[in-house]
């Protein structure tokens, strides 16, 4: 199995190949550096990002806060992290950078005040 | 008879609090500046508050911040330098009557006011390009926004737009928007780019594989059709030249069309008062304080030309304060001679116009077509840097030297195969 995309890492936007056997890494090719190539294994091994969201707020200025995971989350998890954002519900104050909840030990975090 | 009109008395207004806006007046302050700066929405923050991905700060913070996160780190300093500022307040009009004399008419919840002032900054950011623009026909139905609209709707209301969605633009717009419907849980059934290539940044476009959405290039919406709500759209391919394709129609059937198809610069404002305008940039034509050519009117941001980074609309607006500043001290902006600053092959557009040559600048510019390892060169001067790879999605930020301004009467900026 061959993996193919465009290395984000930094604007060079290298091309990257990954060859995968049996669930492992064969070869890496493309990438003229190494963090590109820690950030292509990543991505094909056990990919994460961060999630953003907005949750409903009672008594602020706008009816919503926005919110962020305050580290990246595993790809295959995040419609599950998505469904338990969806059941949140704030109350003002809220200030930016509080951390209005936590699921699975990860903190999520105001990005807005309300 | 009318009523009087209360007069108000600065030595600058900004018209916009977004991050140009909010830039400016925090310097402008700092430089020892009475400042007003005005915004019609309840919110300061521009388009940012509604901006929930990150992706912002990275130069200017040395942080990766979220959109909102960015607004309110501006904010706070604004509110704890105290300066003045008003919110749900539409600027209706500026009048230029002299150089040290303006007058920016506005009204806000509690009444119409007139407020003089020596220099204006005008930051009011950019419009969205509708569908009517790109040439859409068919029914009048409910369910077709702006990416902007969608987003307000979702991210500061709460309301998801709509079920199945198609877009229109593959720009970062375009993209992130594609990611907030999907992760929302709505069906992304398409995004439709005229161009060949997707016009969004190489980490954006990853979001595409991520949702499993399918990217149409070559591709344009061209139809809307429904009862009332958008029911399905009509997708046709185009040729190498932009031109449609007959026979290769296709219907996709959403309730939703999201238009991404770009912003321009919004200077209605500045045209009335004769400012001239940059057709390539849609924004006005400046020099190297950001000075329009009606003196003492400066203007940052997406007003001054479309930015993909924040950072920079936040150094634009600091910019504009400092130029003010030299502009009230003095009673005008002198430069023995301007340097103008024109645009050779490959580059589509590029800002400032004008240089002194008694500061260092900062050059923004787009070129019109991909390329992979080229130069970009200004030969008057024999400046040459290589450049691995160039997007027209992707602005570029050159930085010149006095001394490297001062050599030359004009400087031609191209980028060309190394
Ligand atoms: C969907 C999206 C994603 C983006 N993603 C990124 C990203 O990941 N990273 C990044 O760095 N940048 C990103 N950007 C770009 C960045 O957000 C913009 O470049 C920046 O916000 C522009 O700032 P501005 O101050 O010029 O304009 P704006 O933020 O648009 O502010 C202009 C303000 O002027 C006010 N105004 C206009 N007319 C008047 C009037 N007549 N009277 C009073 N007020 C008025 C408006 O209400 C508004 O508040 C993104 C933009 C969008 C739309």
């Amino acid at each position: 199995m061959i993996y193919r995309f465009t290395c984000i890492v930094c604007p060079l936007g290298c091309s990257i190949e990954v060859e995968m056997e049996d669930g492992k890494v064969k070869e890496v090719r493309g990438c003229t550096c190494p963090r590109g190539k820690e950030w292509a294994i990543q991505e094909v091994t056990n990919p994460k990002r961060v999630v953003m969201s907005v949750v409903p707020v009672e008594g602020g200025a706008l009816p919503t806060v926005s919110v962020k995971t305050a580290e990246p989350v595993p790809k295959e998890k995040i419609p599950e992290l998505m469904k338990f954002l969806s059941k949140l519900k704030l109350k003002a104050p809220v200030k930016v950078g509080e951390t209005v909840a936590e699921w699975e030990g990860i903190k999520i975090v105001a990005t807005r005040g309300a | 008879m009318f009523p009087r009109i209360p007069m108000l008395s600065y030595d600058v207004v900004v018209i916009g609090g977004g991050p140009a806006g909010m830039a400016a007046a925090i310097r402008a302050k700092e430089l020892g500046l009475k400042v007003l700066l005005l915004d019609e929405n309840d919110y300061l923050g521009g388009i940012l508050p509604q901006c929930i991905h990150p992706g912002f700060g990275l130069h200017y913070y040395k942080e990766e911040l979220t959109g909102p996160e960015f607004a309110s780190r501006l904010a706070k300093r604004l509110v704890e330098l105290g300066v003045e500022y008003k919110t749900a307040t539409r600027v209706l009009e500026i009048k230029n009557y002299s150089d040290l004399e303006k007058v920016v008419i506005f009204t806000s919840p509690s009444g119409a006011y007139q407020a003089w002032a020596k220099a204006v900054i005008y930051a009011a950011g950019a419009r969205e390009r509708h569908a009517f623009e790109i040439g859409i026909v068919g029914d009048r139905v409910s369910g077709i926004y702006t990416a902007g609209e969608a987003q307000t709707l979702m991210d500061i209301y709460g309301i998801m737009p709509g079920k199945e969605i198609v877009i229109v633009g593959s720009g970062d717009v375009g993209l992130i928007m594609a990611r907030r419907f999907a992760l929302e849980g709505a069906k992304v059934k398409a995004v439709v780019e005229l161009m060949p290539y997707p016009g969004g940044l190489a980490r954006n476009v990853m979001i595409l594989r991520d949702f499993n959405i399918p990217l149409y290039l070559s591709h344009k919406v061209v139809e809307v059709r429904g009862k009332g709500r958008v029911e399905r759209v009509k997708v046709v391919r185009v040729d190498e030249n932009l031109n449609e394709i007959p026979g290769s129609e296709f219907w996709i059937e959403a309730d939703t069309l999201i238009i991404s198809a770009g912003l321009v610069p919004s200077v209605k404002k500045l045209k009335a008062i004769g400012v001239e305008i940059d057709p390539a940039t849609g924004g006005p034509v400046v020099n190297d304080r950001l000075e329009t050519s009606v003196p003492g009117i400066f203007v940052a941001g997406n007003s001054l030309l479309i930015n993909d980074l924040v950072d920079y609309v936040a150094e634009q607006g600091e910019l504009a304060a400092e130029g003010a500043k030299e502009f009230i001290e003095n009673g005008g902006i002198e430069s023995r001679k301007w340097v103008k600053v024109e645009k050779g092959e490959n580059v589509r557009l590029l800002v400032p116009h004008y240089l002194s040559g008694d500061r260092d600048v900062y050059l923004y510019l787009r070129v019109s077509k991909p390329m992979e390892d080229v130069e970009l060169r200004i030969p008057e001067i024999g400046k040459r840097m290589k450049l691995p790879v160039v997007k027209p999605a992707e602005m570029l930020r050159i930085k010149l030297r006095a001394e490297e301004i001062r050599k030359a009467k004009k400087l031609t900026v191209e980028v060309v195969k190394a």
